[in-house]
C-alpha cells in the first residue's frame, strides 16, 4: 500500500520541494496551504503521515496538531513539523503539542524520506 | 530542403542564400522559415534597407533588404526572391534575399575568420567566412545586422 | 537543481515581499494588530525558508536576523518605536535587493550588508539578544541512569563484544504523539543484535487496567559497534516522553535469543517474550483482543469534509476567500492571440461579404454582426483574465518615494487611492518605468524642501497622491503632488533657449506645461543624481502612447502639479478610422478624432512656405501634413481636396491632420511593433487588415509634434490658434 503523505505549508516553494521528494520516494502526496485547509484535507485524505509547517496564517502548526490529536478525530497519526530552527526549545514545544518528530529546513531529500520512514515504518 | 545525413557534433549547419550577387549564410538554428515575398507596409522615416513590416501569422515583423543593408544596392524584384524569417533572441525579423542556395553542413574548423574588408559595416556584421564551391559565403551576425545602435528607429 | 521550483520560489517571494511592504505600511500607519505583525513576520520567515532550500546564504543570513527582530516585535519583547519602524522598512527594502541579487546572480557588497545588519542589531540596543542562536546552545542531554546492575567483567579470553543496556519505558504521551515503539525497536535492531525483554512489574491487575495508561516497559540488550549517540539518536523524538536509560555494557558472548538470563517464559497468552518487533506486534494483538489497548493507532473518526477542494486547483493566498486558479501566463497569452485572430477573421469575413455586392442577404448581415459581438465578448472576457489590480505597482512606488526623498533631502509621503482598480497585466508592467519616473520627478522637482514648505505654511512632509480609477471605458491614473507647481517662466525660458519654440511665441499656461513632454527637454541644468540623464517626460509620453493612452499635465503655482495618464480599458482592441495617406493605409484611433472636415478651398490659408492653417468656426488651427510627418512624401499635393481629421494634441492644441481619404471605421486588433522592431516616431502600433496586410496605427500626438518630419519637433504657434485645455475624456 502506497504511503500517503499530507504536507501543510503556506509556502508554495516548500510544498513543491516536498512534492518532488515524496513522490520521488514513491509516496502519495497531498498538500494544503494553511492549517484550516490542512485539517480539512486530513479528513479527506486520511494520510499515513502529516508534515506541517509551524508559522502559517489562519491556523498555525500547533493548531493543526491540536486539531488532529484532539477533538473528535483523536488521531495518532505520525505528525512531523517542518521548522527552520533546530533549538531545543522548539523541539520541546513541538513534542508537548503532540508532534511525533521534526524536520529542519533546509531539508535534505534523503534525510526527509528517512525520517518519514522512521516514524511510519514504511519501506 | 533536407540534408542527407545528420551532422555530427562538431559540425554546424548553415542556410546559404544570395543577396547583391554575393553569398551569405545564417546558422540554421536562427532560421525559422522561408517565405515567398508578400506585400510589405512601409514604415515612416525608415532607412533604405528597412522595407517595412509584414504580417507573419498575426505577428508584425520588419523586413530588411539584406543587399541594401550591406551596401550592395537594393534587391531587384524577382519571382525567386524570398524572405528568410530569422530569430535573434526574442526578435523575429525577415530578410529579403534573391534566392536561397543550399544547406551546408560544415565542421567548425572550416569556418574562417573574417578577412580584412574595407567596409567597416560589412566587417562588423559578418562573423566569419566558409569556403564553398565557387568562392566563399559570409556568415552573418544577425544581431549586428539588426539595428545595433539601439532599437529605436529615427 | 529543480528549476521550475526555483521559478516558483522567485514568484512566491515577489508576493511575499509585497505582503511584507503592505504589512509594514499598515504598521507604520498605526496598525499594531497581532495578525498584521504576524503576517510581516511570516513573510520574512517564508522567504528565509525557501531561500534556505536553494542555499542562498546571503539572503538566508539577512532574513534570519530580520526575522529575529520581527519575532521580538511580535512577542512584544521589543516596542515598535519610530527608529525601529524605520529600520524595519529599510530592511524590507534591502531584503528586496538581496532577492534581486539572488535572482540575477549578482552579489551585494559586504559593507552594505553589514550596515543593514548593524541597524537590525541596533534595535536590540543594550539588551542581550535572545536570538535563535542562543537556543542552539542547548545541547541534547543524554540521560544515563546507573541501574546498579552487575558490570559484566570480560575475562581475557574471547573478544568482548560491545553494546548497551537500554531500559525504555514510554509515557502515555509517547503513544498519543503517534510513536510506535515497534518502530523504535526496529531502528535499534538496525544497529546491531538486539535482545529485548518485557518488564512486567509495571503491569497492573486486570481490574485496575486503564487502556490509556502507559505501563509497558522493556529492557534491551543491544550488541553494537555504534556509539552511544547513535543509539540515543533512535530515541531523539521521544526524549522527555519516556523514561530512558542507556548504559554501555560488555557482552561475554553474543547471547542467543531466548537463552539470556531473565527472559520470560510466557505463562499465559497475555504476556509474550519480546525477542523482535514481530513478537511485540503479536503481543499487542493479544492484548488488543482482550481489552482495547491504545498502543496501536486508532483509525481516526472522520467527519465528512465540509469543504471539498478540487484536485486541480490549490487555493491561492490566504487573504480573501475567493477561489482562484493559477494559470500559466503563456497559455493566457496564446488564448489572447487566438482571440485576436478570431476578431481579424471576423473582420475579413465581414469585408468579403461587404465586397460581394451582388448578394444582399439580410440574415447573413445579422449573423456577421452577431459574430462580431460574440468575438468582442470573448475578447473582453479573456482580457479580464489578464486584468490585475494596480496595487502591486502602487506599492512599489512607496519605496521609490522613500528613496527619492532620502536622496534629495526632502520629506515625502505616498498616498494611494483606488489600488484595486484593475488593468491589463501588460499595462502594469509597462507602466512601472513611466510611473517611477513621474513619481521621482514629483519628489525631486515638484516638492519643495522641508524649510521652504514650512515657510510657505505647508506641512514639512509633502504628499504624493497616486490614484487609479475607471471611467467611461478608460483607466485614469494620476500622480499629484502638493508642491510648488510648475515654474512656467523657467520652462518657457528653457524652451526658447533650446529653440524648441519661437522666441516670440505666446503660449497659454497649459501649453507651457505641455512643453515638458518635448523630447530633449529638461529643467535641470545639472544632472541630478536622481532623475538621471536625459530621460525626459517624452519617454513617459511615448510609453503611454504605445499602450494606446495619453498623458497630460496640470499645475497650480504654489499648490502642486498633477499628471494624468489615460489608458484604454481593453488593451488589444481599438476602434479605429482606416484612412489613406500618400497611398498607404493607416489607422487613426477614434478616441483621438474630434471630427472629420472636408474643407472648402477658402478655409485653408498658407502661412510661409510650409505651413497651413484651417479656418474653422472663427478660429485658426494648424494643419499637419501626415504624409510629410511620416516621411512618405516630400510635399503635400495641394491640388487634391484634402480631408481633415480634427484631433486634440498636447503640443499644438487642436489641429487638423491631412489624409487622402477615409476608408471606413472598424475595430482593429493592436499588434505591437516593439518586440520585433522597436519604437517608431509617429506610430504607436500596427494592425492586420481584412486583406491580411499590415496597417500602421498612428499616434496623432507624435504626428502633430513631428509635423515637419524632423527628429525633434519645432513647434510653431501662430497667434490666434484655438485654446486647448488638457482633455481627460
Amino acid at each position: 500500500m502506497t504511503l500517503k503523505v499530507l504536507a501543510i505549508d503556506d509556502s508554495r516553494t516548500i510544498r513543491e520541494l516536498l512534492r518532488v521528494a515524496m513522490e520521488g520516494a514513491g509516496f502519495d502526496y497531498s498538500s494544503a496551504c494553511d492549517g484550516v485547509e490542512g485539517v480539512a484535507r486530513f479528513a479527506e485524505v486520511v494520510p499515513d503521515v502529516v508534515i506541517t509547517d509551524i508559522n502559517m496564517p489562519n491556523m498555525d502548526g500547533y493548531g493543526v496538531i491540536e486539531a488532529i490529536r484532539g477533538g473528535s478525530v483523536e488521531s495518532k497519526v505520525p505528525i512531523l513539523v517542518l521548522t527552520t530552527e533546530s533549538g531545543e526549545k522548539l523541539k520541546a514545544r513541538a513534542r508537548a503539542a503532540g508532534a511525533t518528530g521534526w524536520i529542519v529546513k533546509p531539508f535534505d531529500d534523503a534525510a526527509l524520506i528517512s525520517v518519514v520512514r522512521r516514524v511510519t515504518g514504511a519501506a | 530542403m533536407q540534408t542527407s545525413s545528420e551532422p555530427s557534433k562538431s559540425e554546424v549547419e548553415f542556410v546559404t542564400f544570395s543577396a547583391g550577387d554575393q553569398s551569405f549564410s545564417l546558422e540554421i538554428t536562427q532560421v525559422r522559415e522561408i517565405r515567398r515575398w508578400s506585400p510589405v507596409t512601409a514604415l515612416p522615416h525608415a532607412p533604405v534597407e528597412v522595407l517595412g513590416v509584414m504580417n507573419l501569422r498575426g505577428s508584425v515583423i520588419p523586413i530588411y533588404d539584406l543587399a541594401a543593408r550591406f551596401g550592395l544596392g537594393s534587391t531587384q524584384e524577382n519571382p525567386r526572391n524570398v524572405i528568410v524569417v530569422a530569430m535573434h533572441g526574442n526578435q523575429t525579423v525577415g530578410l529579403l534575399v534573391e534566392a536561397v542556395s543550399e544547406i551546408l553542413s560544415v565542421s567548425r574548423d572550416k569556418i574562417q575568420d573574417t578577412p580584412d574588408i574595407r567596409s567597416d559595416m560589412a566587417r562588423q556584421s559578418i562573423t566569419g567566412v566558409i569556403p564553398i564551391e565557387d568562392g566563399m559565403t559570409r556568415v552573418i551576425d544577425l544581431g549586428a545586422v539588426l539595428h545595433p545602435n539601439g532599437r529605436a528607429l529615427s | 537543481m529543480s528549476n521550475p521550483i526555483l521559478d516558483t520560489f522567485f514568484e512566491e517571494t515577489e508576493e511575499l515581499l509585497e505582503a511584507l511592504a503592505e504589512g509594514l505600511a499598515s504598521m507604520q500607519g498605526g496598525d499594531h494588530e497581532a495578525e498584521t505583525v504576524n503576517s510581516v513576520f511570516r513573510a520574512v520567515h517564508s522567504i528565509k525558508g525557501g531561500a534556505g532550500a536553494f542555499k542562498m546564504t546571503e539572503l538566508v543570513g539577512f532574513a534570519h536576523h530580520f526575522e529575529t527582530v520581527l519575532d521580538a516585535v511580535r512577542s512584544n519583547a521589543l516596542d515598535l518605536t519610530p527608529p525601529i519602524m524605520h529600520t524595519l522598512t529599510r530592511s524590507a527594502d534591502f531584503l528586496s535587493n538581496l532577492v534581486e541579487a539572488a535572482r540575477s546572480g549578482d552579489s551585494i557588497s559586504q559593507d552594505v550588508t553589514a550596515g543593514f545588519l548593524a541597524a537590525l542589531q541596533q534595535c536590540f540596543g543594550e539588551k542581550e539578544i535572545e536570538s535563535v542562536d542562543a537556543w542552539d546552545n542547548f545541547e541534547f542531554a543524554a540521560i544515563t541512569l546507573d541501574i546498579g546492575g552487575p558490570a559484566v567483567e570480560v575475562a581475557s579470553q574471547a573478544a568482548a563484544a560491545k553494546g548497551f543496556m537500554i531500559v525504555f519505558r514510554p509515557d502515555s504521551a509517547l503513544y498519543s504523539n503517534g510513536h510506535e515503539p515497534a518502530l523504535l525497536f526496529a531502528a535499534l535492531a538496525d544497529l546491531g543484535t538486539m535482545n529485548a525483554r518485557f518488564d512486567q512489574e509495571l503491569l497492573p491487575e486486570w481490574e485496575d487496567f486503564d487502556p490509556q495508561d502507559a505501563r509497558l516497559s522493556w529492557t534491551i540488550e543491544l550488541q553494537t559497534e555504534e556509539s552511544e549517540s547513535q543509539v540515543l539518536e533512535v530515541f531523539e523524538f521521544v526524549q522527555g516522553i519516556c523514561e530512558l536509560s542507556v548504559s554501555p555494557m560488555n557482552f561475554a558472548a553474543p547471547a542467543p535469543p531466548g537463552d539470556a538470563t531473565g527472559s520470560f517464559v510466557p505463562t499465559d497468552a497475555k504476556i509474550a517474550v519480546l525477542e523482535s518487533p514481530g513478537l511485540f506486534d503479536n503481543a499487542v494483538r493479544l492484548l488488543t483482543d482482550e481489552a482495547a489497548a491504545p498502543v496501536s493507532a486508532k483509525p481516526p473518526e472522520v467527519k465528512p469534509a465540509e469543504k471539498t477542494a478540487s484536485e486541480a486547483s490549490e487555493t491561492a493566498a490566504s487573504k480573501g476567500p475567493k477561489p482562484t486558479l493559477r494559470v500559466d501566463l503563456e497559455r493566457v497569452d496564446r488564448l489572447i492571440n487566438t482571440v485576436g485572430e478570431l476578431i481579424i477573421n471576423q473582420a475579413m469575413i465581414a469585408q468579403r461579404f461587404a465586397d460581394m455586392t451582388e448578394t444582399t442577404d439580410d440574415d447573413l448581415v445579422i449573423h456577421i454582426e452577431n459574430y462580431r459581438l460574440l468575438a468582442r465578448d470573448i475578447q473582453e472576457g479573456v482580457m479580464a483574465i489578464r486584468a490585475q489590480p494596480v496595487k502591486s505597482l502602487f506599492q512599489r512606488m512607496s519605496r521609490i518615494v522613500r528613496e527619492a526623498a532620502d536622496a534629495t533631502g526632502k520629506s515625502a509621503e505616498l498616498i494611494t487611492i483606488g489600488e484595486g482598480t484593475e488593468v491589463d497585466k501588460t499595462v502594469v508592467e509597462r507602466l512601472a518605468d513611466p510611473l517611477t519616473h513621474m513619481v521621482r520627478n514629483s519628489v525631486d522637482h515638484g516638492l519643495e524642501s522641508p524649510e521652504a514648505r514650512i515657510a510657505a505654511g505647508k506641512p514639512a512632509t509633502g504628499i504624493i497622491r497616486l490614484a487609479a480609477s475607471h471611467r467611461s471605458g478608460s483607466v485614469f491614473i494620476t500622480v499629484k503632488d502638493d508642491g510648488a507647481g510648475l515654474n512656467r517662466q523657467k520652462i518657457l525660458g528653457i524652451a526658447k533657449k533650446k529653440g524648441l519654440i519661437a522666441q516670440d511665441a505666446e503660449l497659454s499656461d497649459s501649453e507651457i506645461d505641455s512643453l515638458l513632454f518635448l523630447p530633449g527637454f529638461s529643467t535641470v541644468e545639472t544632472v541630478s543624481n536622481l532623475s538621471g540623464r536625459g530621460v525626459g517626460l517624452d519617454v513617459v509620453r511615448n510609453s503611454v502612447a504605445a499602450l494606446g493612452g495619453r498623458v497630460s499635465i496640470t499645475s497650480v503655482p504654489g499648490q502642486g502639479t498633477e499628471f494624468t495618464i489615460t489608458l484604454p480599458l481593453t488593451l488589444a482592441v481599438m476602434d479605429g478610422m482606416v484612412v489613406t495617406v500618400a497611398g498607404e493605409t493607416l489607422v487613426v484611433p477614434i478616441t483621438s478624432i474630434i471630427e472629420t472636415i472636408r474643407p472648402l478651398p477658402g478655409d485653408l490659408h498658407r502661412i510661409g512656405t510650409d505651413d497651413m492653417l484651417l479656418s474653422i468656426r472663427g478660429r485658426m488651427i494648424p494643419v499637419v501634413d501626415v504624409a510629410r510627418s511620416l516621411g512618405f512624401t516630400a510635399k503635400s499635393d495641394q491640388s487634391m481636396a484634402p480631408l481633415l481629421l480634427l484631433v486634440e494634441s498636447e503640443t499644438l492644441g487642436e489641429c487638423a491632420l491631412v489624409v487622402d481619404a477615409v476608408q471606413d471605421q472598424r475595430q482593429v486588433v493592436i499588434k505591437s511593433l516593439e518586440s520585433n522592431f522597436g519604437t517608431v516616431i509617429g506610430v504607436s502600433a500596427a494592425t492586420v487588415l481584412g486583406d491580411g496586410r499590415i496597417a500602421l496605427i498612428l499616434d496623432p500626438e507624435a504626428i502633430a509634434a513631428n509635423r515637419m518630419g524632423n527628429q525633434f519637433p519645432s513647434v510653431n504657434f501662430s497667434p490666434n490658434h484655438g485654446r486647448s485645455t488638457h482633455a481627460n475624456l
